[in-house]
């Protein structure tokens, strides 16, 4: 049986790689990635918090959120082949025709 | 014996007649597009308006609903808090696919998947209103976003891309905070229905420190869907770039639904914290009235400048909900209101008065618009009165009942700020006032000249009149809608 404090701290590392991977990657597609890790370790959170109720809620919840995150990722890959069409590149850095 | 094993609770689906009909539409109308060989954009737009109405029929017969408070296990809230939410939505809805149809028609562009992906958009918008879990709330929060990015991305400027993917990507940012929120609320309480996580934090029975993480990730989440400050980095690209009468749409209907999940996410699942979350709604109202403000006299544009314009707004909403009592409900719902028509109103005339496409939307090229058309101009101007607060405009009665709410719930801190930011921003709405009558003009940009666009910018206008002169219209209503039970 793990501790459900080790779980929550996992998931927390987790989803503040994921926050640093989006504030520090420039590439679009890895910026996509580190969304899906921070929505992963929500996953993680949800299943433990679960566990340690005796709840099914969390469980149930996770599902949704794995179904909305593979819809996100659908759009959100369909965006970033639009851009690379227009631009030839996916660095969001060079994306950068609107500002102030 | 067969009864037995099938079964289940009891399914009342009244309380999400609204959208079950907006589903159904949106997927008509999607195969509609889809199969017919010769597509009629005019049919396509007729079926929608017909959903929408439909809808709307539903939503006021739930005005009087006896049954159930909450229906499909707790997930769905019947009460009239609701039905007003989803009435301005639809109303918001059905003038925009009037614009959006004639914009497209205009640029010659033929876009069948524009019809339904705004009803899809309206389905999760009007969802979220009655959502009364929080496993409800952020799917229809995904839904509507989902459904607005590609809504951003539908042109073939490369404006409308860059703004969808920068939508998406901090869009679905925040909803990886939103969903943390909820996991530690989850953690916290044991449940995710807002009413019972209300009793239990009430009851003390809940994790105050998972609760209170839990408050600001949430506010985080919603503070990037209503554009509060420091989270308003997207909006003014996204509102840029996205097709003008998708920015209509979007500023006016997004803001009312995000701030209605947001006005009952705070009001009734985490009421027992109010002492908690009232301090940070406050300094978010102060920082985004602020901000907003400021910056967008800054702007040449005049998309970029009412995108500013929305997120100084969203503060003065931020200024009713930080009231916390059904006075400040009330006032937040009213500003929605009255914000909503305005926004999508002076979008509907920037859509008509930039020629075609998105070419002249620079502030220049709004000198001397009473020449070449008097009524945008006068249209403009009335729009730009009451984002200013100038009576006889509902925008003036708005401010009044938010700053009014804050000053009784003891906050009168926040609405001097809220004043002197209003005195700020009626700088730039009056900026452009001055360009369009006491100027030459620079360009020789015809305005579009067809009447349906204009009727439906029109009808915001009337009410923008009709709600600042008579308050009382819809004052009394919104009274009775502003009752948050759990």
């Amino acid at each position: 049986m793990i501790r459900l404090p080790l779980v929550l701290f996992f998931s927390a590392v987790l989803f503040s790689a994921g926050v640093y991977g989006v504030l520090a990657r420039r590439n679009a597609v890895l910026v996509l990635m580190s969304i899906e890790l921070m929505l992963n370790a929500v996953n993680v959170n949800l299943i433990a918090f679960s566990q340690a109720l005796h709840d099914l809620t969390g469980q149930a919840f996770a599902l949704f959120v794995i179904a909305v995150a593979a819809a996100e990722v659908g759009i959100g890959l369909a965006i970033v082949i639009l851009i690379y069409r227009n631009r030839e590149t996916i660095n969001i850095d060079e994306v950068n025709l609107l500002k102030w | 014996m067969l009864g037995q094993f099938l079964s289940h609770p009891p399914v009342e689906l009244g309380p999400i007649g609204p959208e079950l009909v907006l589903a159904g539409a949106g997927v008509l109308v999607l195969l509609g597009g889809a199969l017919v060989r010769r597509r009629q954009p005019r049919a396509l737009l007729l079926a929608s308006l017909a959903g929408l109405t439909g809808a709307a029929v539903v939503s006021v017969s739930l005005w009087r609903w006896r049954g159930h408070a909450t229906v499909l296990g707790g997930m769905v809230q019947a009460d009239r808090f609701a039905v007003v939410a989803r009435l301005i939505l639809l109303g918001v809805a059905a003038l925009a696919l009037v614009l959006g149809h004639h914009y497209f028609e205009r640029l010659g562009e033929e876009r069948p998947e524009f019809y339904p992906l705004v009803l899809f958009t309206t389905l999760g918008m009007t969802l979220i209103t009655a959502a009364a879990d929080l496993i409800l709330v952020f799917l229809a929060l995904e839904i509507l976003s989902l459904s607005l990015y590609v809504l951003t991305a539908l042109s073939r400027r490369l404006a409308a891309v860059e703004g969808s993917m920068k939508y998406f990507l901090l869009g679905a940012f925040s909803s990886a905070f939103f969903l943390y929120g909820v996991a530690m609320a989850y953690g916290a309480t044991g449940s995710t229905h807002l009413s019972t996580i209300a009793r239990s934090l009430a009851g003390q029975t809940g994790n105050q420190a998972l609760a209170l993480a839990a408050v600001a990730l949430l506010v985080i989440g919603f503070g990037f869907k209503v554009a509060a400050v420091p989270f308003h980095m997207w909006t003014p690209d996204v509102y840029q770039g996205a097709p003008t009468a998708v920015t209509a749409y979007m500023s006016a209907a997004t803001k009312v639904a995000a701030f209605a999940a947001f006005l009952r996410v705070l009001m009734t699942s985490f009421q027992p914290l109010t002492w908690d979350w009232t301090p940070i709604v406050w300094g978010l109202a102060v920082a985004t009235m602020i901000v907003g403000s400021v910056l967008a006299i800054a702007q040449t544009d005049i998309k970029r400048m009412l995108a500013y314009s929305s997120i100084a707004h969203a503060g003065f909403v931020l200024v009713g909900v930080s009231a916390a009592t059904q006075e400040g409900i009330q006032s937040a719902l009213f500003y929605l209101l009255a914000y909503a028509a305005t926004i999508l109103g002076a979008f509907g005339v920037v859509m008509l008065a930039s020629g075609r496409g998105e070419e002249h939307t620079s502030l220049g090229s709004y000198a001397g618009l009473c020449r070449r058309s008097p009524l945008l101009a006068g249209l403009m101007s009335l729009f730009l009165l009451s984002m200013a607060g100038i009576p006889p405009t509902a925008g003036f009665i708005a401010k009044v009942n938010v700053f009014r709410a804050a000053v009784d719930a003891g906050h009168w801190g926040v609405a001097l700020v809220g004043v002197l930011a209003s005195v700020v921003a009626a700088f730039f709405y009056i900026r452009v006032m001055v360009l369009m009558y006491m100027q030459e003009p620079l360009e020789d940009v015809e305005p579009d000249p067809s009447i349906v666009p204009r009727l439906a910018v029109a009808v915001p206008a009337l009410l923008t009149l009709l709600f600042g002169v008579f308050p009382g219209l819809v004052l009394g209503l919104l009274e009775r809608a502003s009752v948050l039970r759990w």
